[in-house]
């Protein structure tokens, strides 16, 4: 604060500024500013250092160690990583949270996209089908819903006993490592709906005059599908890859309910999370557990970054081309 | 129509364009058939969830039907009084967590979206690609940690875990949308009110909140609803039924009974999942908007 007097002089000759006020007076708008800025940001600052940042940087360290919690952690080099790829549990988890990201993912976007074209036509009620398709986006992750899956893919349950009717006959879909995962498949399909109002907006976006002019020239609806809608909603796809991607790698909850917490049967929905879970919070090997997390964190990474760096390729936005 | 007014016009101003443009005699009534019965499809189970929490436990796994046979309320009350409290007693503490992750979620990521969007410091751009990162970061990879600083802190079995951090704008999602959202209110507001002799603070109390109450809303709404089901974070940090949140209490009682008493299961599952359904029917056009350009501004 040595140099206050100069500063104020300076504050004071300004003409263009405020009048300098009260505590701040000695400083300058850009520093008032910064200032302003900082003390805005404390709490997310704080955010990073105790609760988010911190903690990614203690797990890093956590992951070369062997801690239960109860002795200090103990240096062991990479020997959690080596452990993870020779442990069969930990590889089947990773099958299988890949097949599931691999399906669920497109399958979802795929019904969002079909709906969001058939809802964007001008119809009658178009508030109701949305609200419909819309809902069991805002259910889908809840125990409850995950509760009414296991009924209803478990033996005799109700869509057991529907398919029974149209002469297909099983006992239970839930209890079958065969089947066990694609229950999970259809229950994050079945909640397009997010993904849908995105591409229900995008859809409302594009100029009419587009398809008019498409189809003055003799563009079907087919071609104008992958003429005009497809690479107009690129940046909108990609937003929604992103996001449920993200998300797909992180699936625990159903997984837990449905499986009856041990990723059954024969871990045929052992998600990635789960087994973090077991091993870390039901075992206390949190240094194993933090270097599965690790794994995970840059496995996610590396698909955020192939999606970015391919998006050059496939993602169009319209304002580059003016 | 249950909805409000203005939904209903607005819907009528969005669907007169597309009805001309669209004006070329394609079959719209099998598009309607196909939308009905996939709809229906699509909710036919909690239709029938419903239907089956008045059922009696041996008319579950019989009846496919919506209604019941024989309609019964037992399984409410049963699965009222399943664990060792009543089950308001879990939705109330549902609700707690909630209101706090709320509160914490909308003081602490409007400051710092402020901060991002509106004023000038060394580092902003540094800081806000790491904000950008955090809402990537899985959660996996900060639980341990996070679980020892709570243990050290004797915090486990309280609601601390769950509320705190997000008085810590640690929802980065959040800050971006309102960050996003404050980016298209004009600058000239700011700078008028500087003009008036407006402090930051008072310019971001008096001018930008009060003109960012959607996307406000929007940050409340979802945080509620996320809390409102949040699962895995709950089962790490709250391990004592007196501290149980609603989920919690599903999947005990769960536990507890196996495959056997679905109809009370259905129940409070029901009952766990109202709040959800209250939420959106009474912000239904905030929610999809909330969608839809969180979406489009990405």
């Amino acid at each position: 604060m040595a140099r206050s007097s100069s500063h104020l002089s300076q504050a004071v000759l300004r003409t263009e500024g405020t009048a300098p006020r009260r505590g701040f007076f000695r400083l300058r708008d850009k520093q008032r500013e910064a200032i302003a800025g900082y003390l805005f940001l404390l709490p997310w600052f704080m955010g990073i250092i105790i609760f988010t940042g911190g903690p990614v940087l203690t797990s890093l360290y956590l992951s070369f160690t062997k801690y239960n919690l109860l002795s200090p952690p103990q240096w062991i080099g990479w020997a959690n990583y080596q452990l993870l790829i020779h442990d069969e549990h930990y590889l089947h988890s990773v099958r299988v949270t890949l097949t599931y990201v691999l399906f669920s993912v497109p399958l979802k976007l795929a019904f969002a996209l079909l709906l969001a074209m058939a809802l964007n036509r001008g119809l009658r009620g178009l508030a109701i089908y949305r609200a419909i398709f819309y809902v069991p986006s805002l259910l889908g992750g809840s125990v409850a819903i995950a509760i009414l899956w296991r009924q209803i893919f478990g033996p005799d349950g109700l869509v057991i006993k529907a398919l029974s009717l149209i002469g297909i006959h099983t006992y239970s879909w839930v209890s079958s490592p065969n089947t066990a995962l694609w229950t999970l498949i259809l229950l994050a399909v079945w909640q397009f709906g997010s993904p849908m109002i995105i591409f229900l907006a995008g859809l409302k976006q594009i100029p009419p005059e587009y398809y008019e002019a498409a189809s003055t020239d003799g563009a079907g609806s087919w071609t104008q599908f992958w003429k005009i809608t497809l690479p107009l909603l690129t940046p909108l796809i990609f937003f929604n890859l992103i996001l449920q991607m993200i998300g797909a790698f992180q699936a625990f909850t159903p997984a837990l309910i449905v499986s009856g917490g041990d990723g059954g049967p024969v871990d045929s929905t052992l998600f990635y999370t789960l087994y973090l879970f077991i091993q870390g919070f039901g075992d206390l090997h949190m240094g194993y557990a933090t270097a599965m997390a690790w794994v995970l964190l840059v496995v996610i990474a590396i698909f955020t970054a192939v999606a970015f760096l391919t998006s050059r390729f496939w993602v169009f936005y319209q304002d580059e081309r003016g | 129509m249950a909805l409000p007014e203005d939904v209903v016009v607005q819907e009528h101003s969005i669907e007169l364009p597309t009805n001309t443009t669209n004006a070329k005699g394609r079959p719209r009534i099998l598009t309607h058939i196909l939308l009905v019965a996939g709809g229906f499809l699509m909710i036919y189970p909690l239709i029938w969830m419903f239907g089956a929490s008045f059922k009696p436990a041996y008319e579950i796994f019989t009846n496919q039907g919506l209604l019941p046979q024989h309609p019964t309320g037992i399984n409410y009350v049963q699965g009222w009084n399943a664990l060792q409290f009543p089950f308001w007693y879990y939705l109330w503490n549902s609700t707690l967590v909630c209101l706090g992750a709320v509160i914490g979620n909308v003081v602490s990521c409007s400051l710092a979206a402020f901060a991002f969007a509106r004023l000038r410091f060394p580092l902003r751009g540094v800081f806000f690609a790491v904000m950008l990162g955090t809402i990537m970061l899985p959660y996996n990879a900060i639980v341990v940690p996070q679980y020892v600083l709570f243990l050290n802190l004797n915090w486990l079995n309280t609601f601390l875990p769950l509320i705190v951090p997000k008085f810590a704008a640690t929802d980065a999602f959040f800050v971006f949308l309102l960050v996003q959202f404050f980016r298209t209110l004009p600058r000239e507001l700011d700078e008028a009110a500087k003009i008036d002799g407006a402090n930051y603070w008072q310019i971001f109390w008096r001018v930008v909140l009060p003109l960012a109450t959607p996307a406000l809303a929007t940050t409340a709404i979802f945080t509620f609803l996320f809390t409102w089901n949040d699962f895995f974070t709950q089962t790490i940090f709250l391990n004592n039924q007196a501290t149980f949140t609603a989920p919690l209490a599903l999947r005990a009682f769960l536990d507890s009974t196996g495959q056997s008493n679905y109809g009370a299961l259905f129940a409070m599952s029901l009952i766990s999942l109202i709040p959800i359904f209250g939420f959106f029917i009474a912000f239904q056009r905030l929610l999809i908007e909330g969608v839809a350009t969180t979406g489009l501004k990405g």
